[in-house]
């Protein structure tokens, strides 16, 4: 299909706030104990990248909000956000 | 009366349920494979622990999208029993059978021990034989175990009756001590608002005789029974 375009989604899902995050706490008192004390808080998510193909830009969100919904992201304790950027074909 | 028992790719609590079932109630059981369709044969449904699809992206993400949880969705739907047990009651909260979702352990470590619960609720098919406050030992063997469910749905859980275990001490106290993954409200094991659909995070059948270090777990396998008898004079479930 010449009409259709490649994209690469770069999702972030990470836990809702208020969702306790103990890997977070791990690695803050980690940084801490490295002399970094400036660190107040760290959240560890998860980075993932989905590659696609879709007619124009906002078709291709619509996608991958739905790939977001459904499973990269558990919505009970998860958010997440994304970005879409044209792909090499 | 015939026991299902799901098998999933990662599944490995699947043969102890089916030894527990077996051997502790004398009740036949078969093992199902994640690609069945068609459940109906079964008089209740097991989803067993482990570690389907290797716990990728999240426990239970990548389960419930095989083809059996259709199945098990339309068995939920239809009234039938159906237990989850540690990666199971992970698989069933993805799949929205079951509310509320299961984290990291709170201390980041696997925790493989025996625990203390009591019993929350008996108005369901898998602890009708139990009493109100019955303290039971069970083991437990989870990474990510760890109840979350938001303050409102808490609320609705306490008020609708749907925690049906908590971690407690030995002398029955949800104390933060007993709790072993820092669940919230200490609970264990919770149900659906019908009660037939009840997961939890120990493990029952691998406690179905003195001789594997307990059969507390075997009063709650045995509970569904009732169910089958019910079956068996044919009245309606």
């Amino acid at each position: 299909m010449s009409d259709t375009a490649r994209w690469r989604a770069e999702v972030y899902v990470s836990l809702r706030p208020g969702v306790n995050d103990p890997q977070g706490l791990a690695v803050r008192d980690g940084l801490r104990r490295l002399g970094y004390d400036e660190v107040e808080e760290v959240r560890v998510g998860r980075f993932v990248q989905v590659w696609l193909t879709a007619p124009d830009a906002e078709s291709a969100h619509r996608r991958v909000a739905a790939m977001c919904e459904q499973l990269l992201a558990n919505p009970v304790v998860e958010q997440y956000r994304f970005t879409i950027e044209p792909a090499e074909r | 009366m015939r026991f299902g028992i799901i098998t999933f790719p990662g599944s490995n609590g699947d043969h102890d349920a089916l030894m527990a079932v077996r051997l502790g109630l004398g009740q036949p059981a078969e093992l199902v494979w994640h690609t069945e369709t068609d459940l109906s044969a079964y008089d209740c449904l097991i989803i067993p622990g482990g570690f389907s699809y290797g716990d990728y992206l999240r426990p239970g993400a990548i389960a419930r999208f095989a083809p059996v949880m259709e199945a098990v969705a339309r068995e939920a739907e239809a009234g039938k029993p159906i237990l989850g047990i540690c990666n199971g009651f992970q698989i069933l909260t993805e799949a929205h059978l079951l509310p509320g979702a299961l984290l990291r352990n709170a201390s980041l470590e696997f925790v493989c021990d025996w625990v203390f619960v009591r019993v929350e609720q008996v108005r369901t098919p898998w602890t009708n034989r139990l009493k109100p406050g019955q303290v039971l030992r069970l083991p437990i063997a989870h990474g990510d175990g760890r109840y979350y469910v938001d303050e409102r749905t808490l609320r609705d859980l306490e008020r609708n009756g749907q925690i049906v275990f908590r971690y407690v001490d030995a002398q029955g106290h949800a104390t933060s001590d007993a709790n072993p993954n820092g669940s919230v409200a200490n609970i264990a094991g919770v149900c659906n608002e019908r009660g037939n659909v009840v997961g939890l995070m120990p493990h029952p059948e691998r406690a179905y005789d003195r001789l594997i270090g307990g059969d507390d777990g075997l009063a709650i396998l045995a509970s569904v029974l009732a169910v089958g008898l019910e079956l068996a004079l044919g009245r309606s479930v």
